[in-house]
């Protein structure tokens, strides 16, 4: 420390440093104590009646779980599910969008094409090979569900998620649709939309089948 | 040169533009779908239509009472164009709500989507909701257009830009429109499927999702692609491309377009011949016969499953360089360095300046120029025959390397003239070293001759050859799309070519290698090496700037050696 300028250096930086230095910071300061706190004797007095009070109210705030299970809100997000359509497929059409939304990247799509031959899959054009969700690294905010297009990805009420290893928690597309088909056959959780393959812009508009001809086209016109 | 008003903005453009390329000049987009720079024009999607007016010679503005398409309006001293007014922006909505009539609006499982027009003009120009209340007409997807190339009819907005195409830059005119009004389609004649040597360019141009690429077909959405600008290495045509990749995995090439280079487009052979660079095949660690008995034993084994190998490069450059310099004192002119034509010019000047430094009377020489057939011309006649000189608009070369003449200029300057090593016969050399990095069978039986089994072998390729086989020093360096640097094509125009992804496992770019290799301080930084070369080099002085911008720039005085040896 024998360097002058480097003293100095010192100097000027704690005075940057202090706090009064920086006038756009309030500084707050404790409130006074009277005698009567100075003593605590009342503060412990009143905590021992706020005990003594619920002791003997006889009123249980402790849950019982797992013998009494919670009341879950319908708009609770735990464990995802991938849904089926009405042919039973999957009605993920692998387009990456709750992938591309995920903020903690725990979602992996692998897509291909719908295997055209099958006449199961005719009006397909683009399927998820695989679909797998890391239920560990997922933080349940919910912007696949939001982000998805046709509604093929959803989250269900489940809660109690556990398991033994992480490998188990990687849930594949076969465990997805699983979940699917418990939870809709509990009937807790409902498909919550049903807007159907492409949506709704995709969707032919109901009015256009029932509605009667334009004037000026077909026989009445 | 000519003054035009683009919504108020004065700009000079030049008397051949239309509208839109006078509108560009002055920031503003004209939307367009059937237009193209490179083909002719039909003016057929009606997007373009702008207002357009002249100024009178007395001052004043008369505009047109209609509005015109953008593309096929000539402009003059004078002329006014708008693209704001109510007019233009009522048209254009109504032009796109019309052109999505039919449209599936399948976005979610569209290939296009995030990198298509009908996309971003709608969002730009467009309206929210259509009017239609009646059920779209639905088309059956077309898989037999081409080998490579898939149709989705109903995202067809027909603007005829692939029929084009083949009509006029390939010749080969497979694509047509079949019926008409609503009921046009885009289709081939039967049996004869749209698999020229350009097909896939009908994929890049296709302004929708109508053709999309079978071989990027749901691979990956291209929003999580990144771009890296680059220069395909399949031919001495050098196409500017741009190379897509995500985590480390090449998907596709696109052209960039060039006007120094190729134009707008390339062929299939280098569009769909990347995938080498992700062959399991490759030389992924670098190999040393007889390691010193000082290294660890697990360095002396390179299995790729042995995971504990760590860092094997400092020894092998270690004992590389040591036995280069043994070998260079006891015979420097039996000390052979073969340079590929796939190498890049900053490496070639690495490896050469190195060696020349250590002794000059080292030899370089050039390695095999891998020829095929003859240049092939493009548009093709209507009986396949090539199209007459002055009408060629695309080339694929016979030399199916990069950058011969590059690396001759490098050798011009460190060894005065260019030997071919193949020339060497099965010469007298002890030491050789030659680097590779070809896709495949560069090493042709001449090389393999010439070398034979001399007491020092160093190869630095990216796949096993005959010579990799018994080399004492395997580098495993780094195929086109990991390497950054400099190509100069067949006319002499010097390209740099950015990475893009990493060489796989324990592998280097070559660069790299060769840098550690010299003994050079700092990274390889393809920048600073050209302004190097550049000032020592007169040759190749005009790379001195560094920074050889999108398009590359032209060496002066440019001779092809090898194209002039022939004609004369």
């Amino acid at each position: 420390m024998s360097d002058p300028q480097k003293n100095d250096l010192q100097k000027n930086e704690a005075q940057m440093n202090k706090p009064s230095a920086k006038k756009s910071v309030k500084w707050g300061e404790a409130p006074k104590m009277s005698i009567l706190d100075a003593l605590y004797l009342p503060a412990i007095a009143s905590g021992l009646a706020t005990a003594v009070r619920h002791a003997v109210s006889g009123k249980a705030t402790t849950r019982q779980y797992p013998e009494v299970e919670p009341e879950i809100p319908p708009n609770y997000r735990g464990v995802h599910r991938l849904n089926r359509d009405e042919a039973g497929r999957v009605k993920c059409v692998a387009c990456y969008m709750c992938q591309t939304a995920c903020p903690a990247n725990c979602i992996e799509i692998i897509a291909a094409p719908a295997p055209k031959d099958d006449p199961h899959w005719k009006d397909r054009d683009k399927f998820p090979a695989t679909f797998t969700i890391d239920e560990l690294r997922c933080i349940y905010c919910g912007m696949c569900e939001e982000a998805c297009p046709v509604d093929a990805i959803e989250l269900t009420s489940i809660y109690d998620l556990t398991g033994m290893t992480r490998e188990e928690m990687i849930f594949d597309k076969e465990k997805l649709l699983s979940v699917f088909d418990e939870t809709v056959k509990s009937g807790h959780d409902p498909v919550r939309t049903n807007r159907g393959n492409l949506g709704p812009a995709a969707e032919l508009s109901p009015t256009a089948k029932d509605a009667p001809p334009p004037p000026g086209r077909g026989k009445s016109g | 040169m000519v003054k035009v008003k683009v919504n108020d903005i004065e700009v000079d453009a030049d008397p051949k533009d239309n509208c839109i390329l006078a509108a560009r000049k002055a920031g503003i987009e004209i939307p367009h779908y059937c237009w193209h720079e490179s083909l002719s024009v039909v003016a057929s999607c009606r997007m373009c239509l702008v207002e357009v007016g002249e100024t009178k010679p007395d001052g004043t503005v008369a505009m047109g009472p209609k509005l015109v398409p953008g593309c096929q309006t000539p402009i003059k001293e004078g002329t006014i164009i708008r693209t704001d007014s109510s007019k233009v922006k009522t048209s254009q909505q109504m032009t796109l709500e019309l052109l999505l009539l039919n449209h599936p609006l399948d976005c979610s499982i569209c290939d296009q989507a995030g990198e298509c027009y009908l996309q971003d003009y709608t969002y730009k120009y467009g309206k929210a909701h259509s009017r239609l209340d009646e059920p779209k007409i639905q088309r059956e997807d077309k898989y037999h257009i081409g080998e490579q190339i898939a149709l989705f009819t109903d995202r067809c907005v027909m603007c005829t830009r692939c029929v084009r195409f083949t009509r006029e830059i390939s010749g080969t005119a497979e694509l047509q429109v079949v019926a008409r009004g609503s009921h046009e389609e885009i289709d081939v004649f039967p049996e004869t499927p749209c698999n020229n040597k350009l097909a896939g360019n009908v994929v890049d141009l296709c302004p929708v999702g109508a053709l999309c690429s079978k071989d990027f077909l749901y691979k990956k959405r291209v929003w999580w692609l990144k771009h890296a600008d680059s220069v395909c290495t399949g031919c001495s045509t050098g196409c500017s491309v741009q190379v897509d990749q995500n985590d480390n995995k090449v998907y596709r090439l696109r052209p960039r377009e060039n006007p120094q280079a190729q134009g707008h487009f390339m062929c299939d052979e280098g569009r769909f011949g990347f995938k080498y660079i992700h062959d399991e095949r490759r030389i992924k660690y670098p190999r040393l016969k007889n390691p010193p008995s000082n290294v660890n034993a697990t360095a002396r084994s390179t299995a790729p499953s042995d995971l504990s190998f760590a860092d094997p490069w400092p020894t092998v450059l270690a004992e590389a360089r040591k036995r280069i310099h043994s070998a260079i004192q006891n015979d420097p002119s039996g000390f052979v360095v073969v340079l590929s034509p796939f190498m890049t010019v900053e490496e070639a000047y690495l490896l050469a300046s190195y060696i020349k430094g250590i002794d000059a009377r080292t030899k370089l020489t050039l390695g095999p120029v891998p020829v095929v057939g003859s240049d092939d011309l493009y548009p093709k006649g209507p009986k396949g025959e090539s199209p007459a000189a002055g009408k060629v608009k695309f080339t694929i070369r016979a030399e199916k390397c990069p950058n011969r003449n590059g690396i001759e200029a490098i050798l011009r300057h460190f060894e005065g003239s260019v030997i071919h090593a193949e020339s060497l016969g099965k010469s007298s050399a002890s030491a050789w070293f030659v680097v590779g990095g070809s896709s495949s069978g560069w090493v042709n039986e001449k090389i393999d001759q010439a070398v034979g089994t001399p007491s020092l072998l160093i190869v630095q390729d990216i796949f096993p050859s005959p010579l990799s086989e018994r080399a004492d020093v395997v580098f495993a360096a780094g195929s086109f799309a990991e390497r950054d640097g400099t190509y100069v094509n067949h006319a002499g125009l010097a390209q740099s070519t950015h990475a893009s992804i990493r060489p796989p496992e324990e592998a280097r770019a070559d660069g790299r290698i060769l840098m550690d290799l010299a003994g050079r301080a700092g990274l390889f930084n393809a920048m600073a090496l050209r302004k190097e070369i550049g000032t020592k080099i007169p040759e190749l002085s005009a790379i001195a700037t560094g920074d050889l911008g999108e398009h590359g720039v032209r060496l002066a005085k440019f001779v092809n050696h090898t194209a002039a040896a022939k004609s004369s």
